[in-house]
């Protein structure tokens, strides 16, 4: 904590710098000093092809990995800044409340939906339930917060549209559902920097768009800032307003769709990858 | 015909199109299985070795139990290969005979049953002809079931999934029913005729496995860690309490709490620097440390007594009124308080429900546990530790306190048993102790609280009631370790209940969680 | 440093005997990821077989000594494979593809079992088996009195481990059946799309490792000249130690774990005190998952997300 905590934000810093940031696994270099920022309330994209690096990116920025080289910063307002990298991984949800979800969907399969949210308010529950000893007794004020926090996941729950399956175990929902709710339980942490690792990934189109609707209103409503890695073009480039392509682990471009669109590197690096296929 | 071969195939198994004729297959089977039982049997059946005068070994012969042995298990073993091929009758009627004969015949030396007093047996020894008779009932058994599901086809995964939740509704509508029962059968049973002393007696046993594997049900049942160890915070309770009963003279009550914060520091000194490791390191580390704390008990003989144990622990009190019949100046005994004539039992039953109420109030914590924050995330850890990091909750932390939790209960337990025993020694804390008290939870149906009661009931109270099998008593527990788990491996009584609805009447039982 | 000599001869041979044994576990936790609690119990059903084949090698007149000991070997490796495929083909096949902790139970169940199954063949009682291979070689003589023996059986012992090892690294390097064992402990459902029977090669695997804890049994039944029903547990459990403390799924590691505990434990004995031995093999296993959670040997692993 003590290391995380900087100054207070100035308004002008970005919500996510990353410098210089490097990971290698031993010989392998998977992030090469890659340099980009992510904005406050922006839809940051990351594309690349396979390999590109862009999941390790997600992987350094959410403490599960800790990078080779590199600062990554994060200024929400009203909050001090951290230096992530030097942040323990669970930490970086719970104090700098930047959340994410995975590429290979990872929810709580055996619980219900609900709780799934519920859990996903942890810390808060937590603090309202005396570290479990007040809870016990069933104490007025942890009830007020538990109804808080079951209200909260309510809403969550309707914007995504998965109210009626609430009392369902995860596991049981289809597939498209589950990306939905993996994102619903992201923002019942109530982040400022909100992760999503290939949210479109097995999605049909109709599906796709609603995602596209969501994201935007999430962005709009909570002014919180969301980095995106998608393979779905449509969705990036219908979204984001801002991307960063990475090409083996290098940044190779970095700009408004529009730029992105027309940029040489980009092309030639998505043109090899088809050449290839 | 083929269609059933499919249907019995077990997965893995290697498809062929050509499938030989059925009658093959099963003499082919039949053979392997001679030679097999053949290789089993001959040195380790054939020869019983003696030691002579400790010194020398020679041995007897016992070829004739070997050549049944290999007779009668192929024909087993053909009869089970025909019900897989769909021919269940045979299986079905010369299981169900061999049952009879076997069992009837073999049980005379156990039981009393005249009808078969004089028939001639294969076996020498009773018992072996029961344990064939058994495995016979096996095989009618299945015979049985594959009539029964006969043509209902090869189970689809949705099928297959609705079967598991209707047996995931129907353990917990059996639950609800048989929780509150056996809770009210528990509390009335000694005031009914059959509720005598040595019924009581071996009840206390059983509900201090009852709440030993309810405590350890928050370790591995919810939070999902591997603990074969737990049996460390058991003898911890127990000699915390034999040490200030004898060194201090304090009184029970007194020292359960001591007993139970003591064996809870254990569990987090011990579980801080392990619990970063996954699934079976964890067990392996947890197996070492029980056994380096019996090693300690062993041989720190100043403290713990050595292999002897501590003896003369203080017995109960209702609440400072002692169970004895002379009691010194000043003090009032049980009997004189409430005017009754002194009687032994008068204890016995105390410390039934003393044990009791501990045992319930452990379940209540449970329950209530799992509603709160800090079980949701134990279970959430049990499903995906990865995604619990992501979502800021701190794994250390949450498995410490199951851990602490669980070893707390533990350590009551252990203050219970030194109390009720009136002396404690290593050999009551073997790793079979915390083997037997894993199988409790995983039999009973992980995180099923009735399941657990139930599954305590089997393994403890069953053995307990058949005292006559002797030798056969452990084989007969290791056995049915096995056999339920290959009946049940989801465990007796297995389902999940949400810990929060949204949609009140929309209640389902879940197929219940495990540990990854 | 004789008396040190000495140690070290000694524990390189009991260590030997526990990295037999902890093949065995390694193996089988590589291949289905479970651990077979009653491995042990096979090694101890070894180690009887071995000592009622002597017995019956002698009964038959059969009194030089090679023959006795190829003879004792021959018939406690097959019989013994026979026990680790049953035990396999009971206990554990039904399982897969169940829960973890089904399997477990079931091993700990069978593990009960064998004990007693043993217990009430053979009887409770310990047994004595005369010595066959006495006398060794006195390496050191010199004016402080200590002689350091090594012994011709302790040699026997790890000559024969280092040759079953030779063997053991060419079968999984070079054969069909030890690539079609990599190929399941790599992905098991692929593997079997692939035409791996992968039913037949975790039997095999099984009887790999029961064939080897039937060699540790009758090392052991030369060695220390006592048999008892119980003797499976404790060594069991350290050779498991001695497995993950080598990194489980290595063959080297579970060796190389084996041998340290074997002189671990040695060493421990001579200088400290014999009573806390296993305190200090289990104290290694637990310094050593703290500090490199994969083992000695084991391949540090990534953490996929």
């Amino acid at each position: 904590m003590n290391a995380a905590l900087q100054q207070m934000t100035d308004p002008a810093t970005p919500l996510l710098t990353v410098e210089h940031l490097t990971m290698r696994f031993g010989g392998l270099v998977a992030i090469d000093d890659v340099s980009f920022a992510a904005a406050h309330r922006g839809i940051t994209g990351v594309i690349g092809p396979n390999g590109a690096g862009k999941t390790t990116l997600f992987n350094c920025i959410t403490g599960f990995y800790k990078p080779t080289v590199g600062r990554l910063t994060l200024a929400a307002a009203d909050r001090p800044t951290m230096l992530l990298e030097q942040m323990e991984g669970f930490r970086i949800g719970q104090q700098a409340r930047v959340a994410r979800t995975f590429q290979n969907i990872r929810l709580f399969t055996g619980m219900s939906v609900l709780e799934n949210l519920m859990v996903a308010q942890h810390n808060k529950l937590m603090r309202a339930s005396g570290y479990t000893f007040l809870g016990l007794f069933g104490l007025p004020s942890f009830n007020r917060a538990e109804k808080a926090a079951r209200d909260l996941a309510v809403h969550w729950l309707d914007r995504v549209g998965l109210t009626h399956l609430a009392d369902e175990p995860a596991g049981s929902l289809p597939y498209g559902a589950q990306r939905r709710l993996e994102i619903a339980r992201a923002m019942c942490t109530e982040p400022v920097l909100l992760c999503l690792d290939e949210p479109a990934a097995g999605l049909n189109p109709r599906e796709s768009a609603e995602l596209n609707t969501l994201l935007r209103s999430i962005r709009d409503e909570f002014g919180i800032g969301i980095l995106l890695i998608e393979h779905d073009m449509s969705v990036v480039m219908g979204i984001c307003d801002h991307i960063v392509v990475l090409d083996y682990g290098r940044k190779i471009a970095d700009g408004t769709p529009a730029e992105i669109r027309a940029d040489p590197a980009v092309i030639r690096a998505y043109l090899g990858e088809e050449e290839k296929e | 015909m083929t269609d059933t071969t499919m249907e019995k195939r077990l997965p893995g198994e290697a498809v062929t199109s050509n499938a030989p004729s059925p009658l093959l297959v099963a003499i082919k089977e039949t053979i392997f299985t001679a030679v097999l039982v053949f290789l089993l049997g001959i040195l380790m059946v054939g020869f019983q070795t003696q030691a002579i005068q400790g010194q020398y070994l020679s041995f007897v012969t016992r070829f004739s139990d070997v050549i049944w042995a290999v007779a009668i298990v192929p024909i087993g073993r053909f009869l089970l290969a025909l019900d897989r091929q769909g021919i269940s009758w045979p299986a079905l009627i010369v299981g169900g005979l061999a049952f009879l004969y076997f069992f009837g015949a073999g049980s005379t030396g156990v039981m009393e049953l005249d009808v078969y007093k004089t028939l001639p047996l294969p076996f020498e020894e009773p018992m072996v002809n029961v344990i064939f008779g058994l495995g016979a009932l096996l095989v009618c058994g299945t015979a049985i079931k594959s009539i029964r599901t006969a043509g209902e086809g090869r189970q689809t995964l949705p099928a297959r999934e609705a079967a598991e939740a209707r047996r995931a509704n129907f353990a917990k509508r059996l639950s609800g029913v048989l929780g509150p029962a056996l809770v009210a059968i528990a509390i009335v049973l000694p005031w009914t005729p059959w509720g005598d002393r040595q019924l009581v007696d071996s009840l206390i046993l059983v509900l201090t496995y009852v709440m030993l594997g309810w405590g350890l049900n928050i370790v591995v049942g919810l939070a999902g860690l591997l603990d074969l160890g737990y049996v460390a915070f058991y003898a911890v309770g127990a000699y915390t309490y034999a040490k200030l009963s004898t060194e201090l003279g304090l009184s029970f009550w007194e020292s359960l709490p001591i007993a139970g914060a003591l064996a809870a520091a254990f569990g987090v000194t011990l579980g801080f620097p392990v619990l970063r490791l996954r699934g079976d390191y964890l067990a392996i580390v947890t197996l070492g440390f029980g056994e380096m704390i019996r090693i300690v008990l062993i041989n720190w003989q100043v403290f713990t007594g050595g292999p002897n144990g501590i003896g003369s622990i203080g017995k109960i009190t209702f609440f400072g009124f002692p169970f004895e019949r002379k009691v010194p100046e000043g003090v009032t005994a049980f009997h004189d308080l409430f005017g009754l004539q002194f009687s032994g039992a008068h204890r016995v039953y105390f410390l039934y429900y003393v044990i009791l109420v501990l045992a319930l109030i452990t379940n209540f914590v449970t329950i209530r546990l799992r509603k709160l924050p800090i079980g949701r995330a134990w279970e959430a850890l049990r499903e995906d530790e990865t995604a619990c990091r992501a979502l800021g909750i701190n794994p250390t932390n949450t498995k410490l306190t199951a851990f602490a939790l669980g070893a707390m209960f533990a350590g009551f337990a252990g203050s219970f048993f030194a109390t009720r025993q009136g002396f404690v020694s290593p050999e009551s804390f073997t790793f079979i102790e915390s083997a037997v008290i894993l199988a409790i939870v995983v039999l009973g149906g992980m995180g099923s609280q009735v399941g657990v009661a139930l599954a305590a009931i089997l393994l403890i109270g069953l053995p307990e009631a058949l005292r006559e099998l002797a030798l056969y008593r452990m084989l007969a527990f290791g056995a049915s370790m096995v056999l339920i788990m290959l009946w049940r491996p989801k465990g007796l009584l297995s389902y999940r209940e949400p810990t929060i609805l949204l949609h009140a009447k929309n209640k389902k039982a879940m197929v219940s969680g495990t540990v990854k | 440093m004789e008396y040190l000599l000495q140690q070290l001869i000694n524990g390189l041979t009991l260590g030997a005997i526990y990295g037999l044994i902890a093949i065995g576990y390694t193996m089988v936790y590589g291949i289905i990821g479970m651990i077979n609690f009653a491995h042990g119990d096979i090694y101890m059903v070894g180690a009887f077989q071995a000592m009622i084949a002597l017995m019956i090698v002698g009964a038959l007149g059969i009194s030089w000594v090679p023959l006795q000991l190829a003879l004792m070997l021959i018939v406690a490796l097959v019989l013994t494979a026979a026990y680790g495929w049953t035990v396999e083909r009971i206990a554990y096949r039904p399982l897969r593809g169940s829960t973890r902790l089904a399997p477990l139970i079931s091993a700990i169940g069978m593990s009960i079992v064998l004990q007693n199954y043993v217990q009430l063949l053979q009887g409770p009682r310990p047994k004595p088996v005369a010595p066959v291979i006495r006398g060794g070689f006195a390496l050191t003589g010199n004016d402080t009195g200590f002689v350091v023996q090594l012994g011709y059986l302790q040699i026997i012992i790890i000559l024969l481990t280092v040759a079953l090892m030779a063997v053991f690294a060419y079968v999984i390097a070079k054969t069909s059946l030890g690539r079609a064992q990599r190929a399941c402990e790599q992905d098991r459902k692929m593997a079997s799309l692939l035409g791996v029977n992968v039913d037949l090669t975790i039997s095999q695997t099984f009887i790999m490792g029961a064939a080897l804890a039937a060699v540790a049994g009758m090392m052991v039944t030369l060695y220390y000249g006592v048999n008892d029903f119980f003797m499976g547990f404790v060594a069991g459990i350290k050779a498991f130690t001695a497995a993950v403390l080598g990194g489980i799924g290595s063959l080297p590691g579970a060796m190389l774990g084996g041998i340290l505990i074997g002189l671990i434990e040695a060493i421990w004995s001579a200088y400290f005190s014999a009573e806390y031995k296993d305190v200090a093999a289990f104290g290694v296993l637990v310094l050593v998952l703290i500090f490199r959670p994969t083992g000695l040997l084991g391949r540090p692993e990534v953490e996929k997300v």
